[in-house]
């Protein structure tokens, strides 16, 4: 492409009102992360790692690839975007926050978890109409993306729905049935990102049940798979247009990245997938955050 | 008390054909109406929808679960999805996605599970539902329907496509004797009462209708006046039908094609526990699974005919002293 890629580029013709420069994603970025920190910190419960490691790919979406409205939520013709590993709340409350959605307050975020809430422990439309799906139970918002995607081909909206899943979460046996429906159907309005970070509770990936070959496992059952580097935003949009220009076929975006991204101590650290920080250690995260 | 003539009771089309007829209806009047199918179309009957709406009829092979979330998805993005399998295969298999896709949003996703009960005959108990009353009353926000026959499924797979929010409707594989006529007006939640009497109260649904129509009579001759309640919908209760029918009969006998456990009697207990406590007898499964054989013998080995009905209504009225 001549001149590369241009961050602020109205890509899809984005409701966004303001398209953001790469520094201003950083930027958001940055400030997500330490909100993710201090909310979990502030709950005493919850999953930083898994949080932490979408951050770029949520901001991406929120603030770039996704057609949405944050002050018309119910447009009926905008993007939606499923977070299936719904552990990672903390990434999806902060930036949805941070783009200005009516029912996700910014300044509330630190009552995560608290009785009365609307950031409940798992993402739950009944607290926040703005979300597309209630999710938690692993393995099944695949299945969801896809009847969006259906319900959207049928009434010819251009609306694209992201679904992002936990590798963890890919050892669920629906994934695979919502695989092989998602290649049958040809539903190239749907795009999956797989939070590839190697960690689920119990330890690596590969030594509970390894989910590799991946992008191989996603191509044989019909999807266009492209594999990139998760915390990288122009490989991230640059996926994004890619499976915006497939056609007949659903893409999966393997997006390899690390769990805990940004504080030190967490990452690659398996004991932060469902471990809040302690005070000390929030502090110590956010000087690294900085 | 009405005579015989009153109720046809003669072999009707199946509810699982009356479903499929409805839904191919429906399709024609209401174009955000879609089906969502396991490879069972020509069983359940979804067959009809799917030659006539092919773009909106979706295949999603032997995977309920899957096909429970696509409906999930398509009902959030505007659509009235019928998702429907054989009972057991979709509510047990599906389940999961049911709570957390489907009651947990409440979604307006429109459940039918076809071959229920015992009377599905000879593919044996793997493929008989028998919990998913219970199964499907413990969806929070669910409407649970159990038509009767032709007529009564017509008009209830209507009222949940109307109806805004998450329903699972109970059908059956063999013909259903004609309870109904064609004009029989039919609401979610109200019960009908079929026959009048002051003795005893029978309520059922599904099948058990008739053969508590049939219990009726028999006893009728004997001199015991005995009221029949269809209770088509299981959830939400008719609790002031039930409590009519404790306070004005002093005795209820329930009658289904599903356990005893968690099933429609359990929850008519519950009504008539918090009414006015009254004798019960419970016509039903008790803790087995049945066997493979034609429905009718099946009904007949697992105590599921007039004769059991009669039986229990004797019992009951004893007890009343």
């Amino acid at each position: 492409m001549p001149g590369g890629l241009r961050f602020g580029a109205p890509m899809l013709k984005s409701k966004q009102p303001m398209p953001k420069s790469l520094e201003e994603l950083q930027a958001i970025a940055k400030r997500v992360r330490q909100e993710i920190v201090v909310m979990i910190g502030a709950a005493k419960s919850g999953h930083p790692g898994g949080s932490l490691s979408a951050v770029e790919i949520l901001v991406e979406l929120y603030f770039d690839a996704m057609r949405i409205d944050p002050k018309n939520p119910k447009w009926p013709d905008r993007d939606r975007f499923i977070l299936s590993k719904g552990h990672a709340a903390p990434v999806l409350y902060a930036v949805m926050a941070e783009a200005g959605y009516a029912d996700t307050p910014l300044d509330k975020l630190n009552t995560l978890r608290q009785l009365g809430s609307v950031y409940q422990g798992h993402p739950d439309v009944r607290f926040i109409p703005s979300l597309e799906a209630s999710a938690g139970s692993l393995g099944e918002g695949l299945s969801l993306a896809l009847g969006m995607g259906l319900a959207a081909h049928l009434d010819g909206r251009p609306s694209r729905t992201y679904v992002m899943l936990g590798d963890g979460e890919i050892q669920e046996g629906q994934v695979w049935e919502a695989a092989m429906a998602g290649g049958f159907h040809k539903s190239d309005n749907v795009v999956a990102i797989v939070d590839y970070n190697g960690i689920q509770l119990d330890g690596f990936v590969k030594d509970i049940m390894d989910v590799a070959p991946l992008a191989e496992k996603w191509r044989a059952f019909g999807w266009h798979a492209i594999e990139i580097d998760g915390h990288d935003f122009p490989a991230i949009q640059r996926a994004f247009q890619e499976a915006q220009a497939t056609k007949g076929r659903p893409t999966c975006v393997v997006a390899h990245t690390i769990k805990g991204k940004g504080v030190s101590f967490m990452e690659n650290n398996p004991k932060f997938h469902g471990t809040a920080p302690t005070p000390a250690e929030v502090e110590q995260a956010l000087q690294e955050l900085r | 008390m009405p005579g015989k003539t009153k109720f046809d009771l003669t072999p009707g089309p199946a509810t699982r054909e009356a479903f499929g007829r409805t839904l191919a209806e429906l399709g024609r009047e209401n174009r955000d109406i879609v089906v969502c199918d396991a490879d069972l179309s020509k069983s359940t009957m979804t067959t009809y929808f799917a030659k006539e709406f092919p773009e909106r009829f979706f295949s999603c092979g032997i995977a309920e679960a899957n096909m429970v979330g696509i409906g999930a998805g398509l009902a959030s993005a505007g659509k009235i999805p019928f998702v429907s399998s054989f009972s057991a295969f979709v509510i047990n298999k599906g389940f999961e996605q049911l709570r957390v896709c489907v009651a947990y949003p409440k979604l307006n996703v429109k459940v039918v599970g076809t071959h229920s009960g015992i009377s599905i005959g000879e593919d044996g108990p793997s493929q008989m539902s028998v919990e998913e009353t219970g199964l499907a009353c413990s969806l929070v926000g669910f409407v649970v329907i159990s038509p009767a026959d032709e007529a009564a499924t017509k008009a209830l797979v209507r009222a949940a496509a109307a109806h805004i929010g998450p329903v699972f409707i109970r059908t059956g594989r063999p013909k259903a004797p004609k309870v109904y006529d064609a004009g029989q007006k039919f609401e979610i939640g109200k019960a009908i009462e079929v026959i009048e009497g002051t003795d005893a109260t029978v309520i059922a649904n599904g099948l058990l209708l008739a053969e508590a129509i049939r219990a009726a009579e028999t006893l009728a001759a004997e001199g015991v006046s005995v009221r029949v309640v269809d209770m088509h919908t299981v959830k939400p209760l008719d609790r002031d039908a039930v409590s009519r029918a404790a306070i004005e009969t002093g005795a209820i006998v329930v009658a289904e094609e599903h356990l005893v456990d968690g099933g429609l009697g359990v929850r008519v207990a519950q009504a008539v526990a918090e009414s006015r406590p009254c004798p019960m007898e419970f016509v039903g499964i008790r803790d087995t699974y049945a066997e493979s054989g034609q429905a009718g013998e099946l009904m007949e080995k697992y105590g599921l005919v007039a004769r059991d009905v009669a039986a229990a209504v004797r019992k009951a009225v004893a007890r009343k002293r």
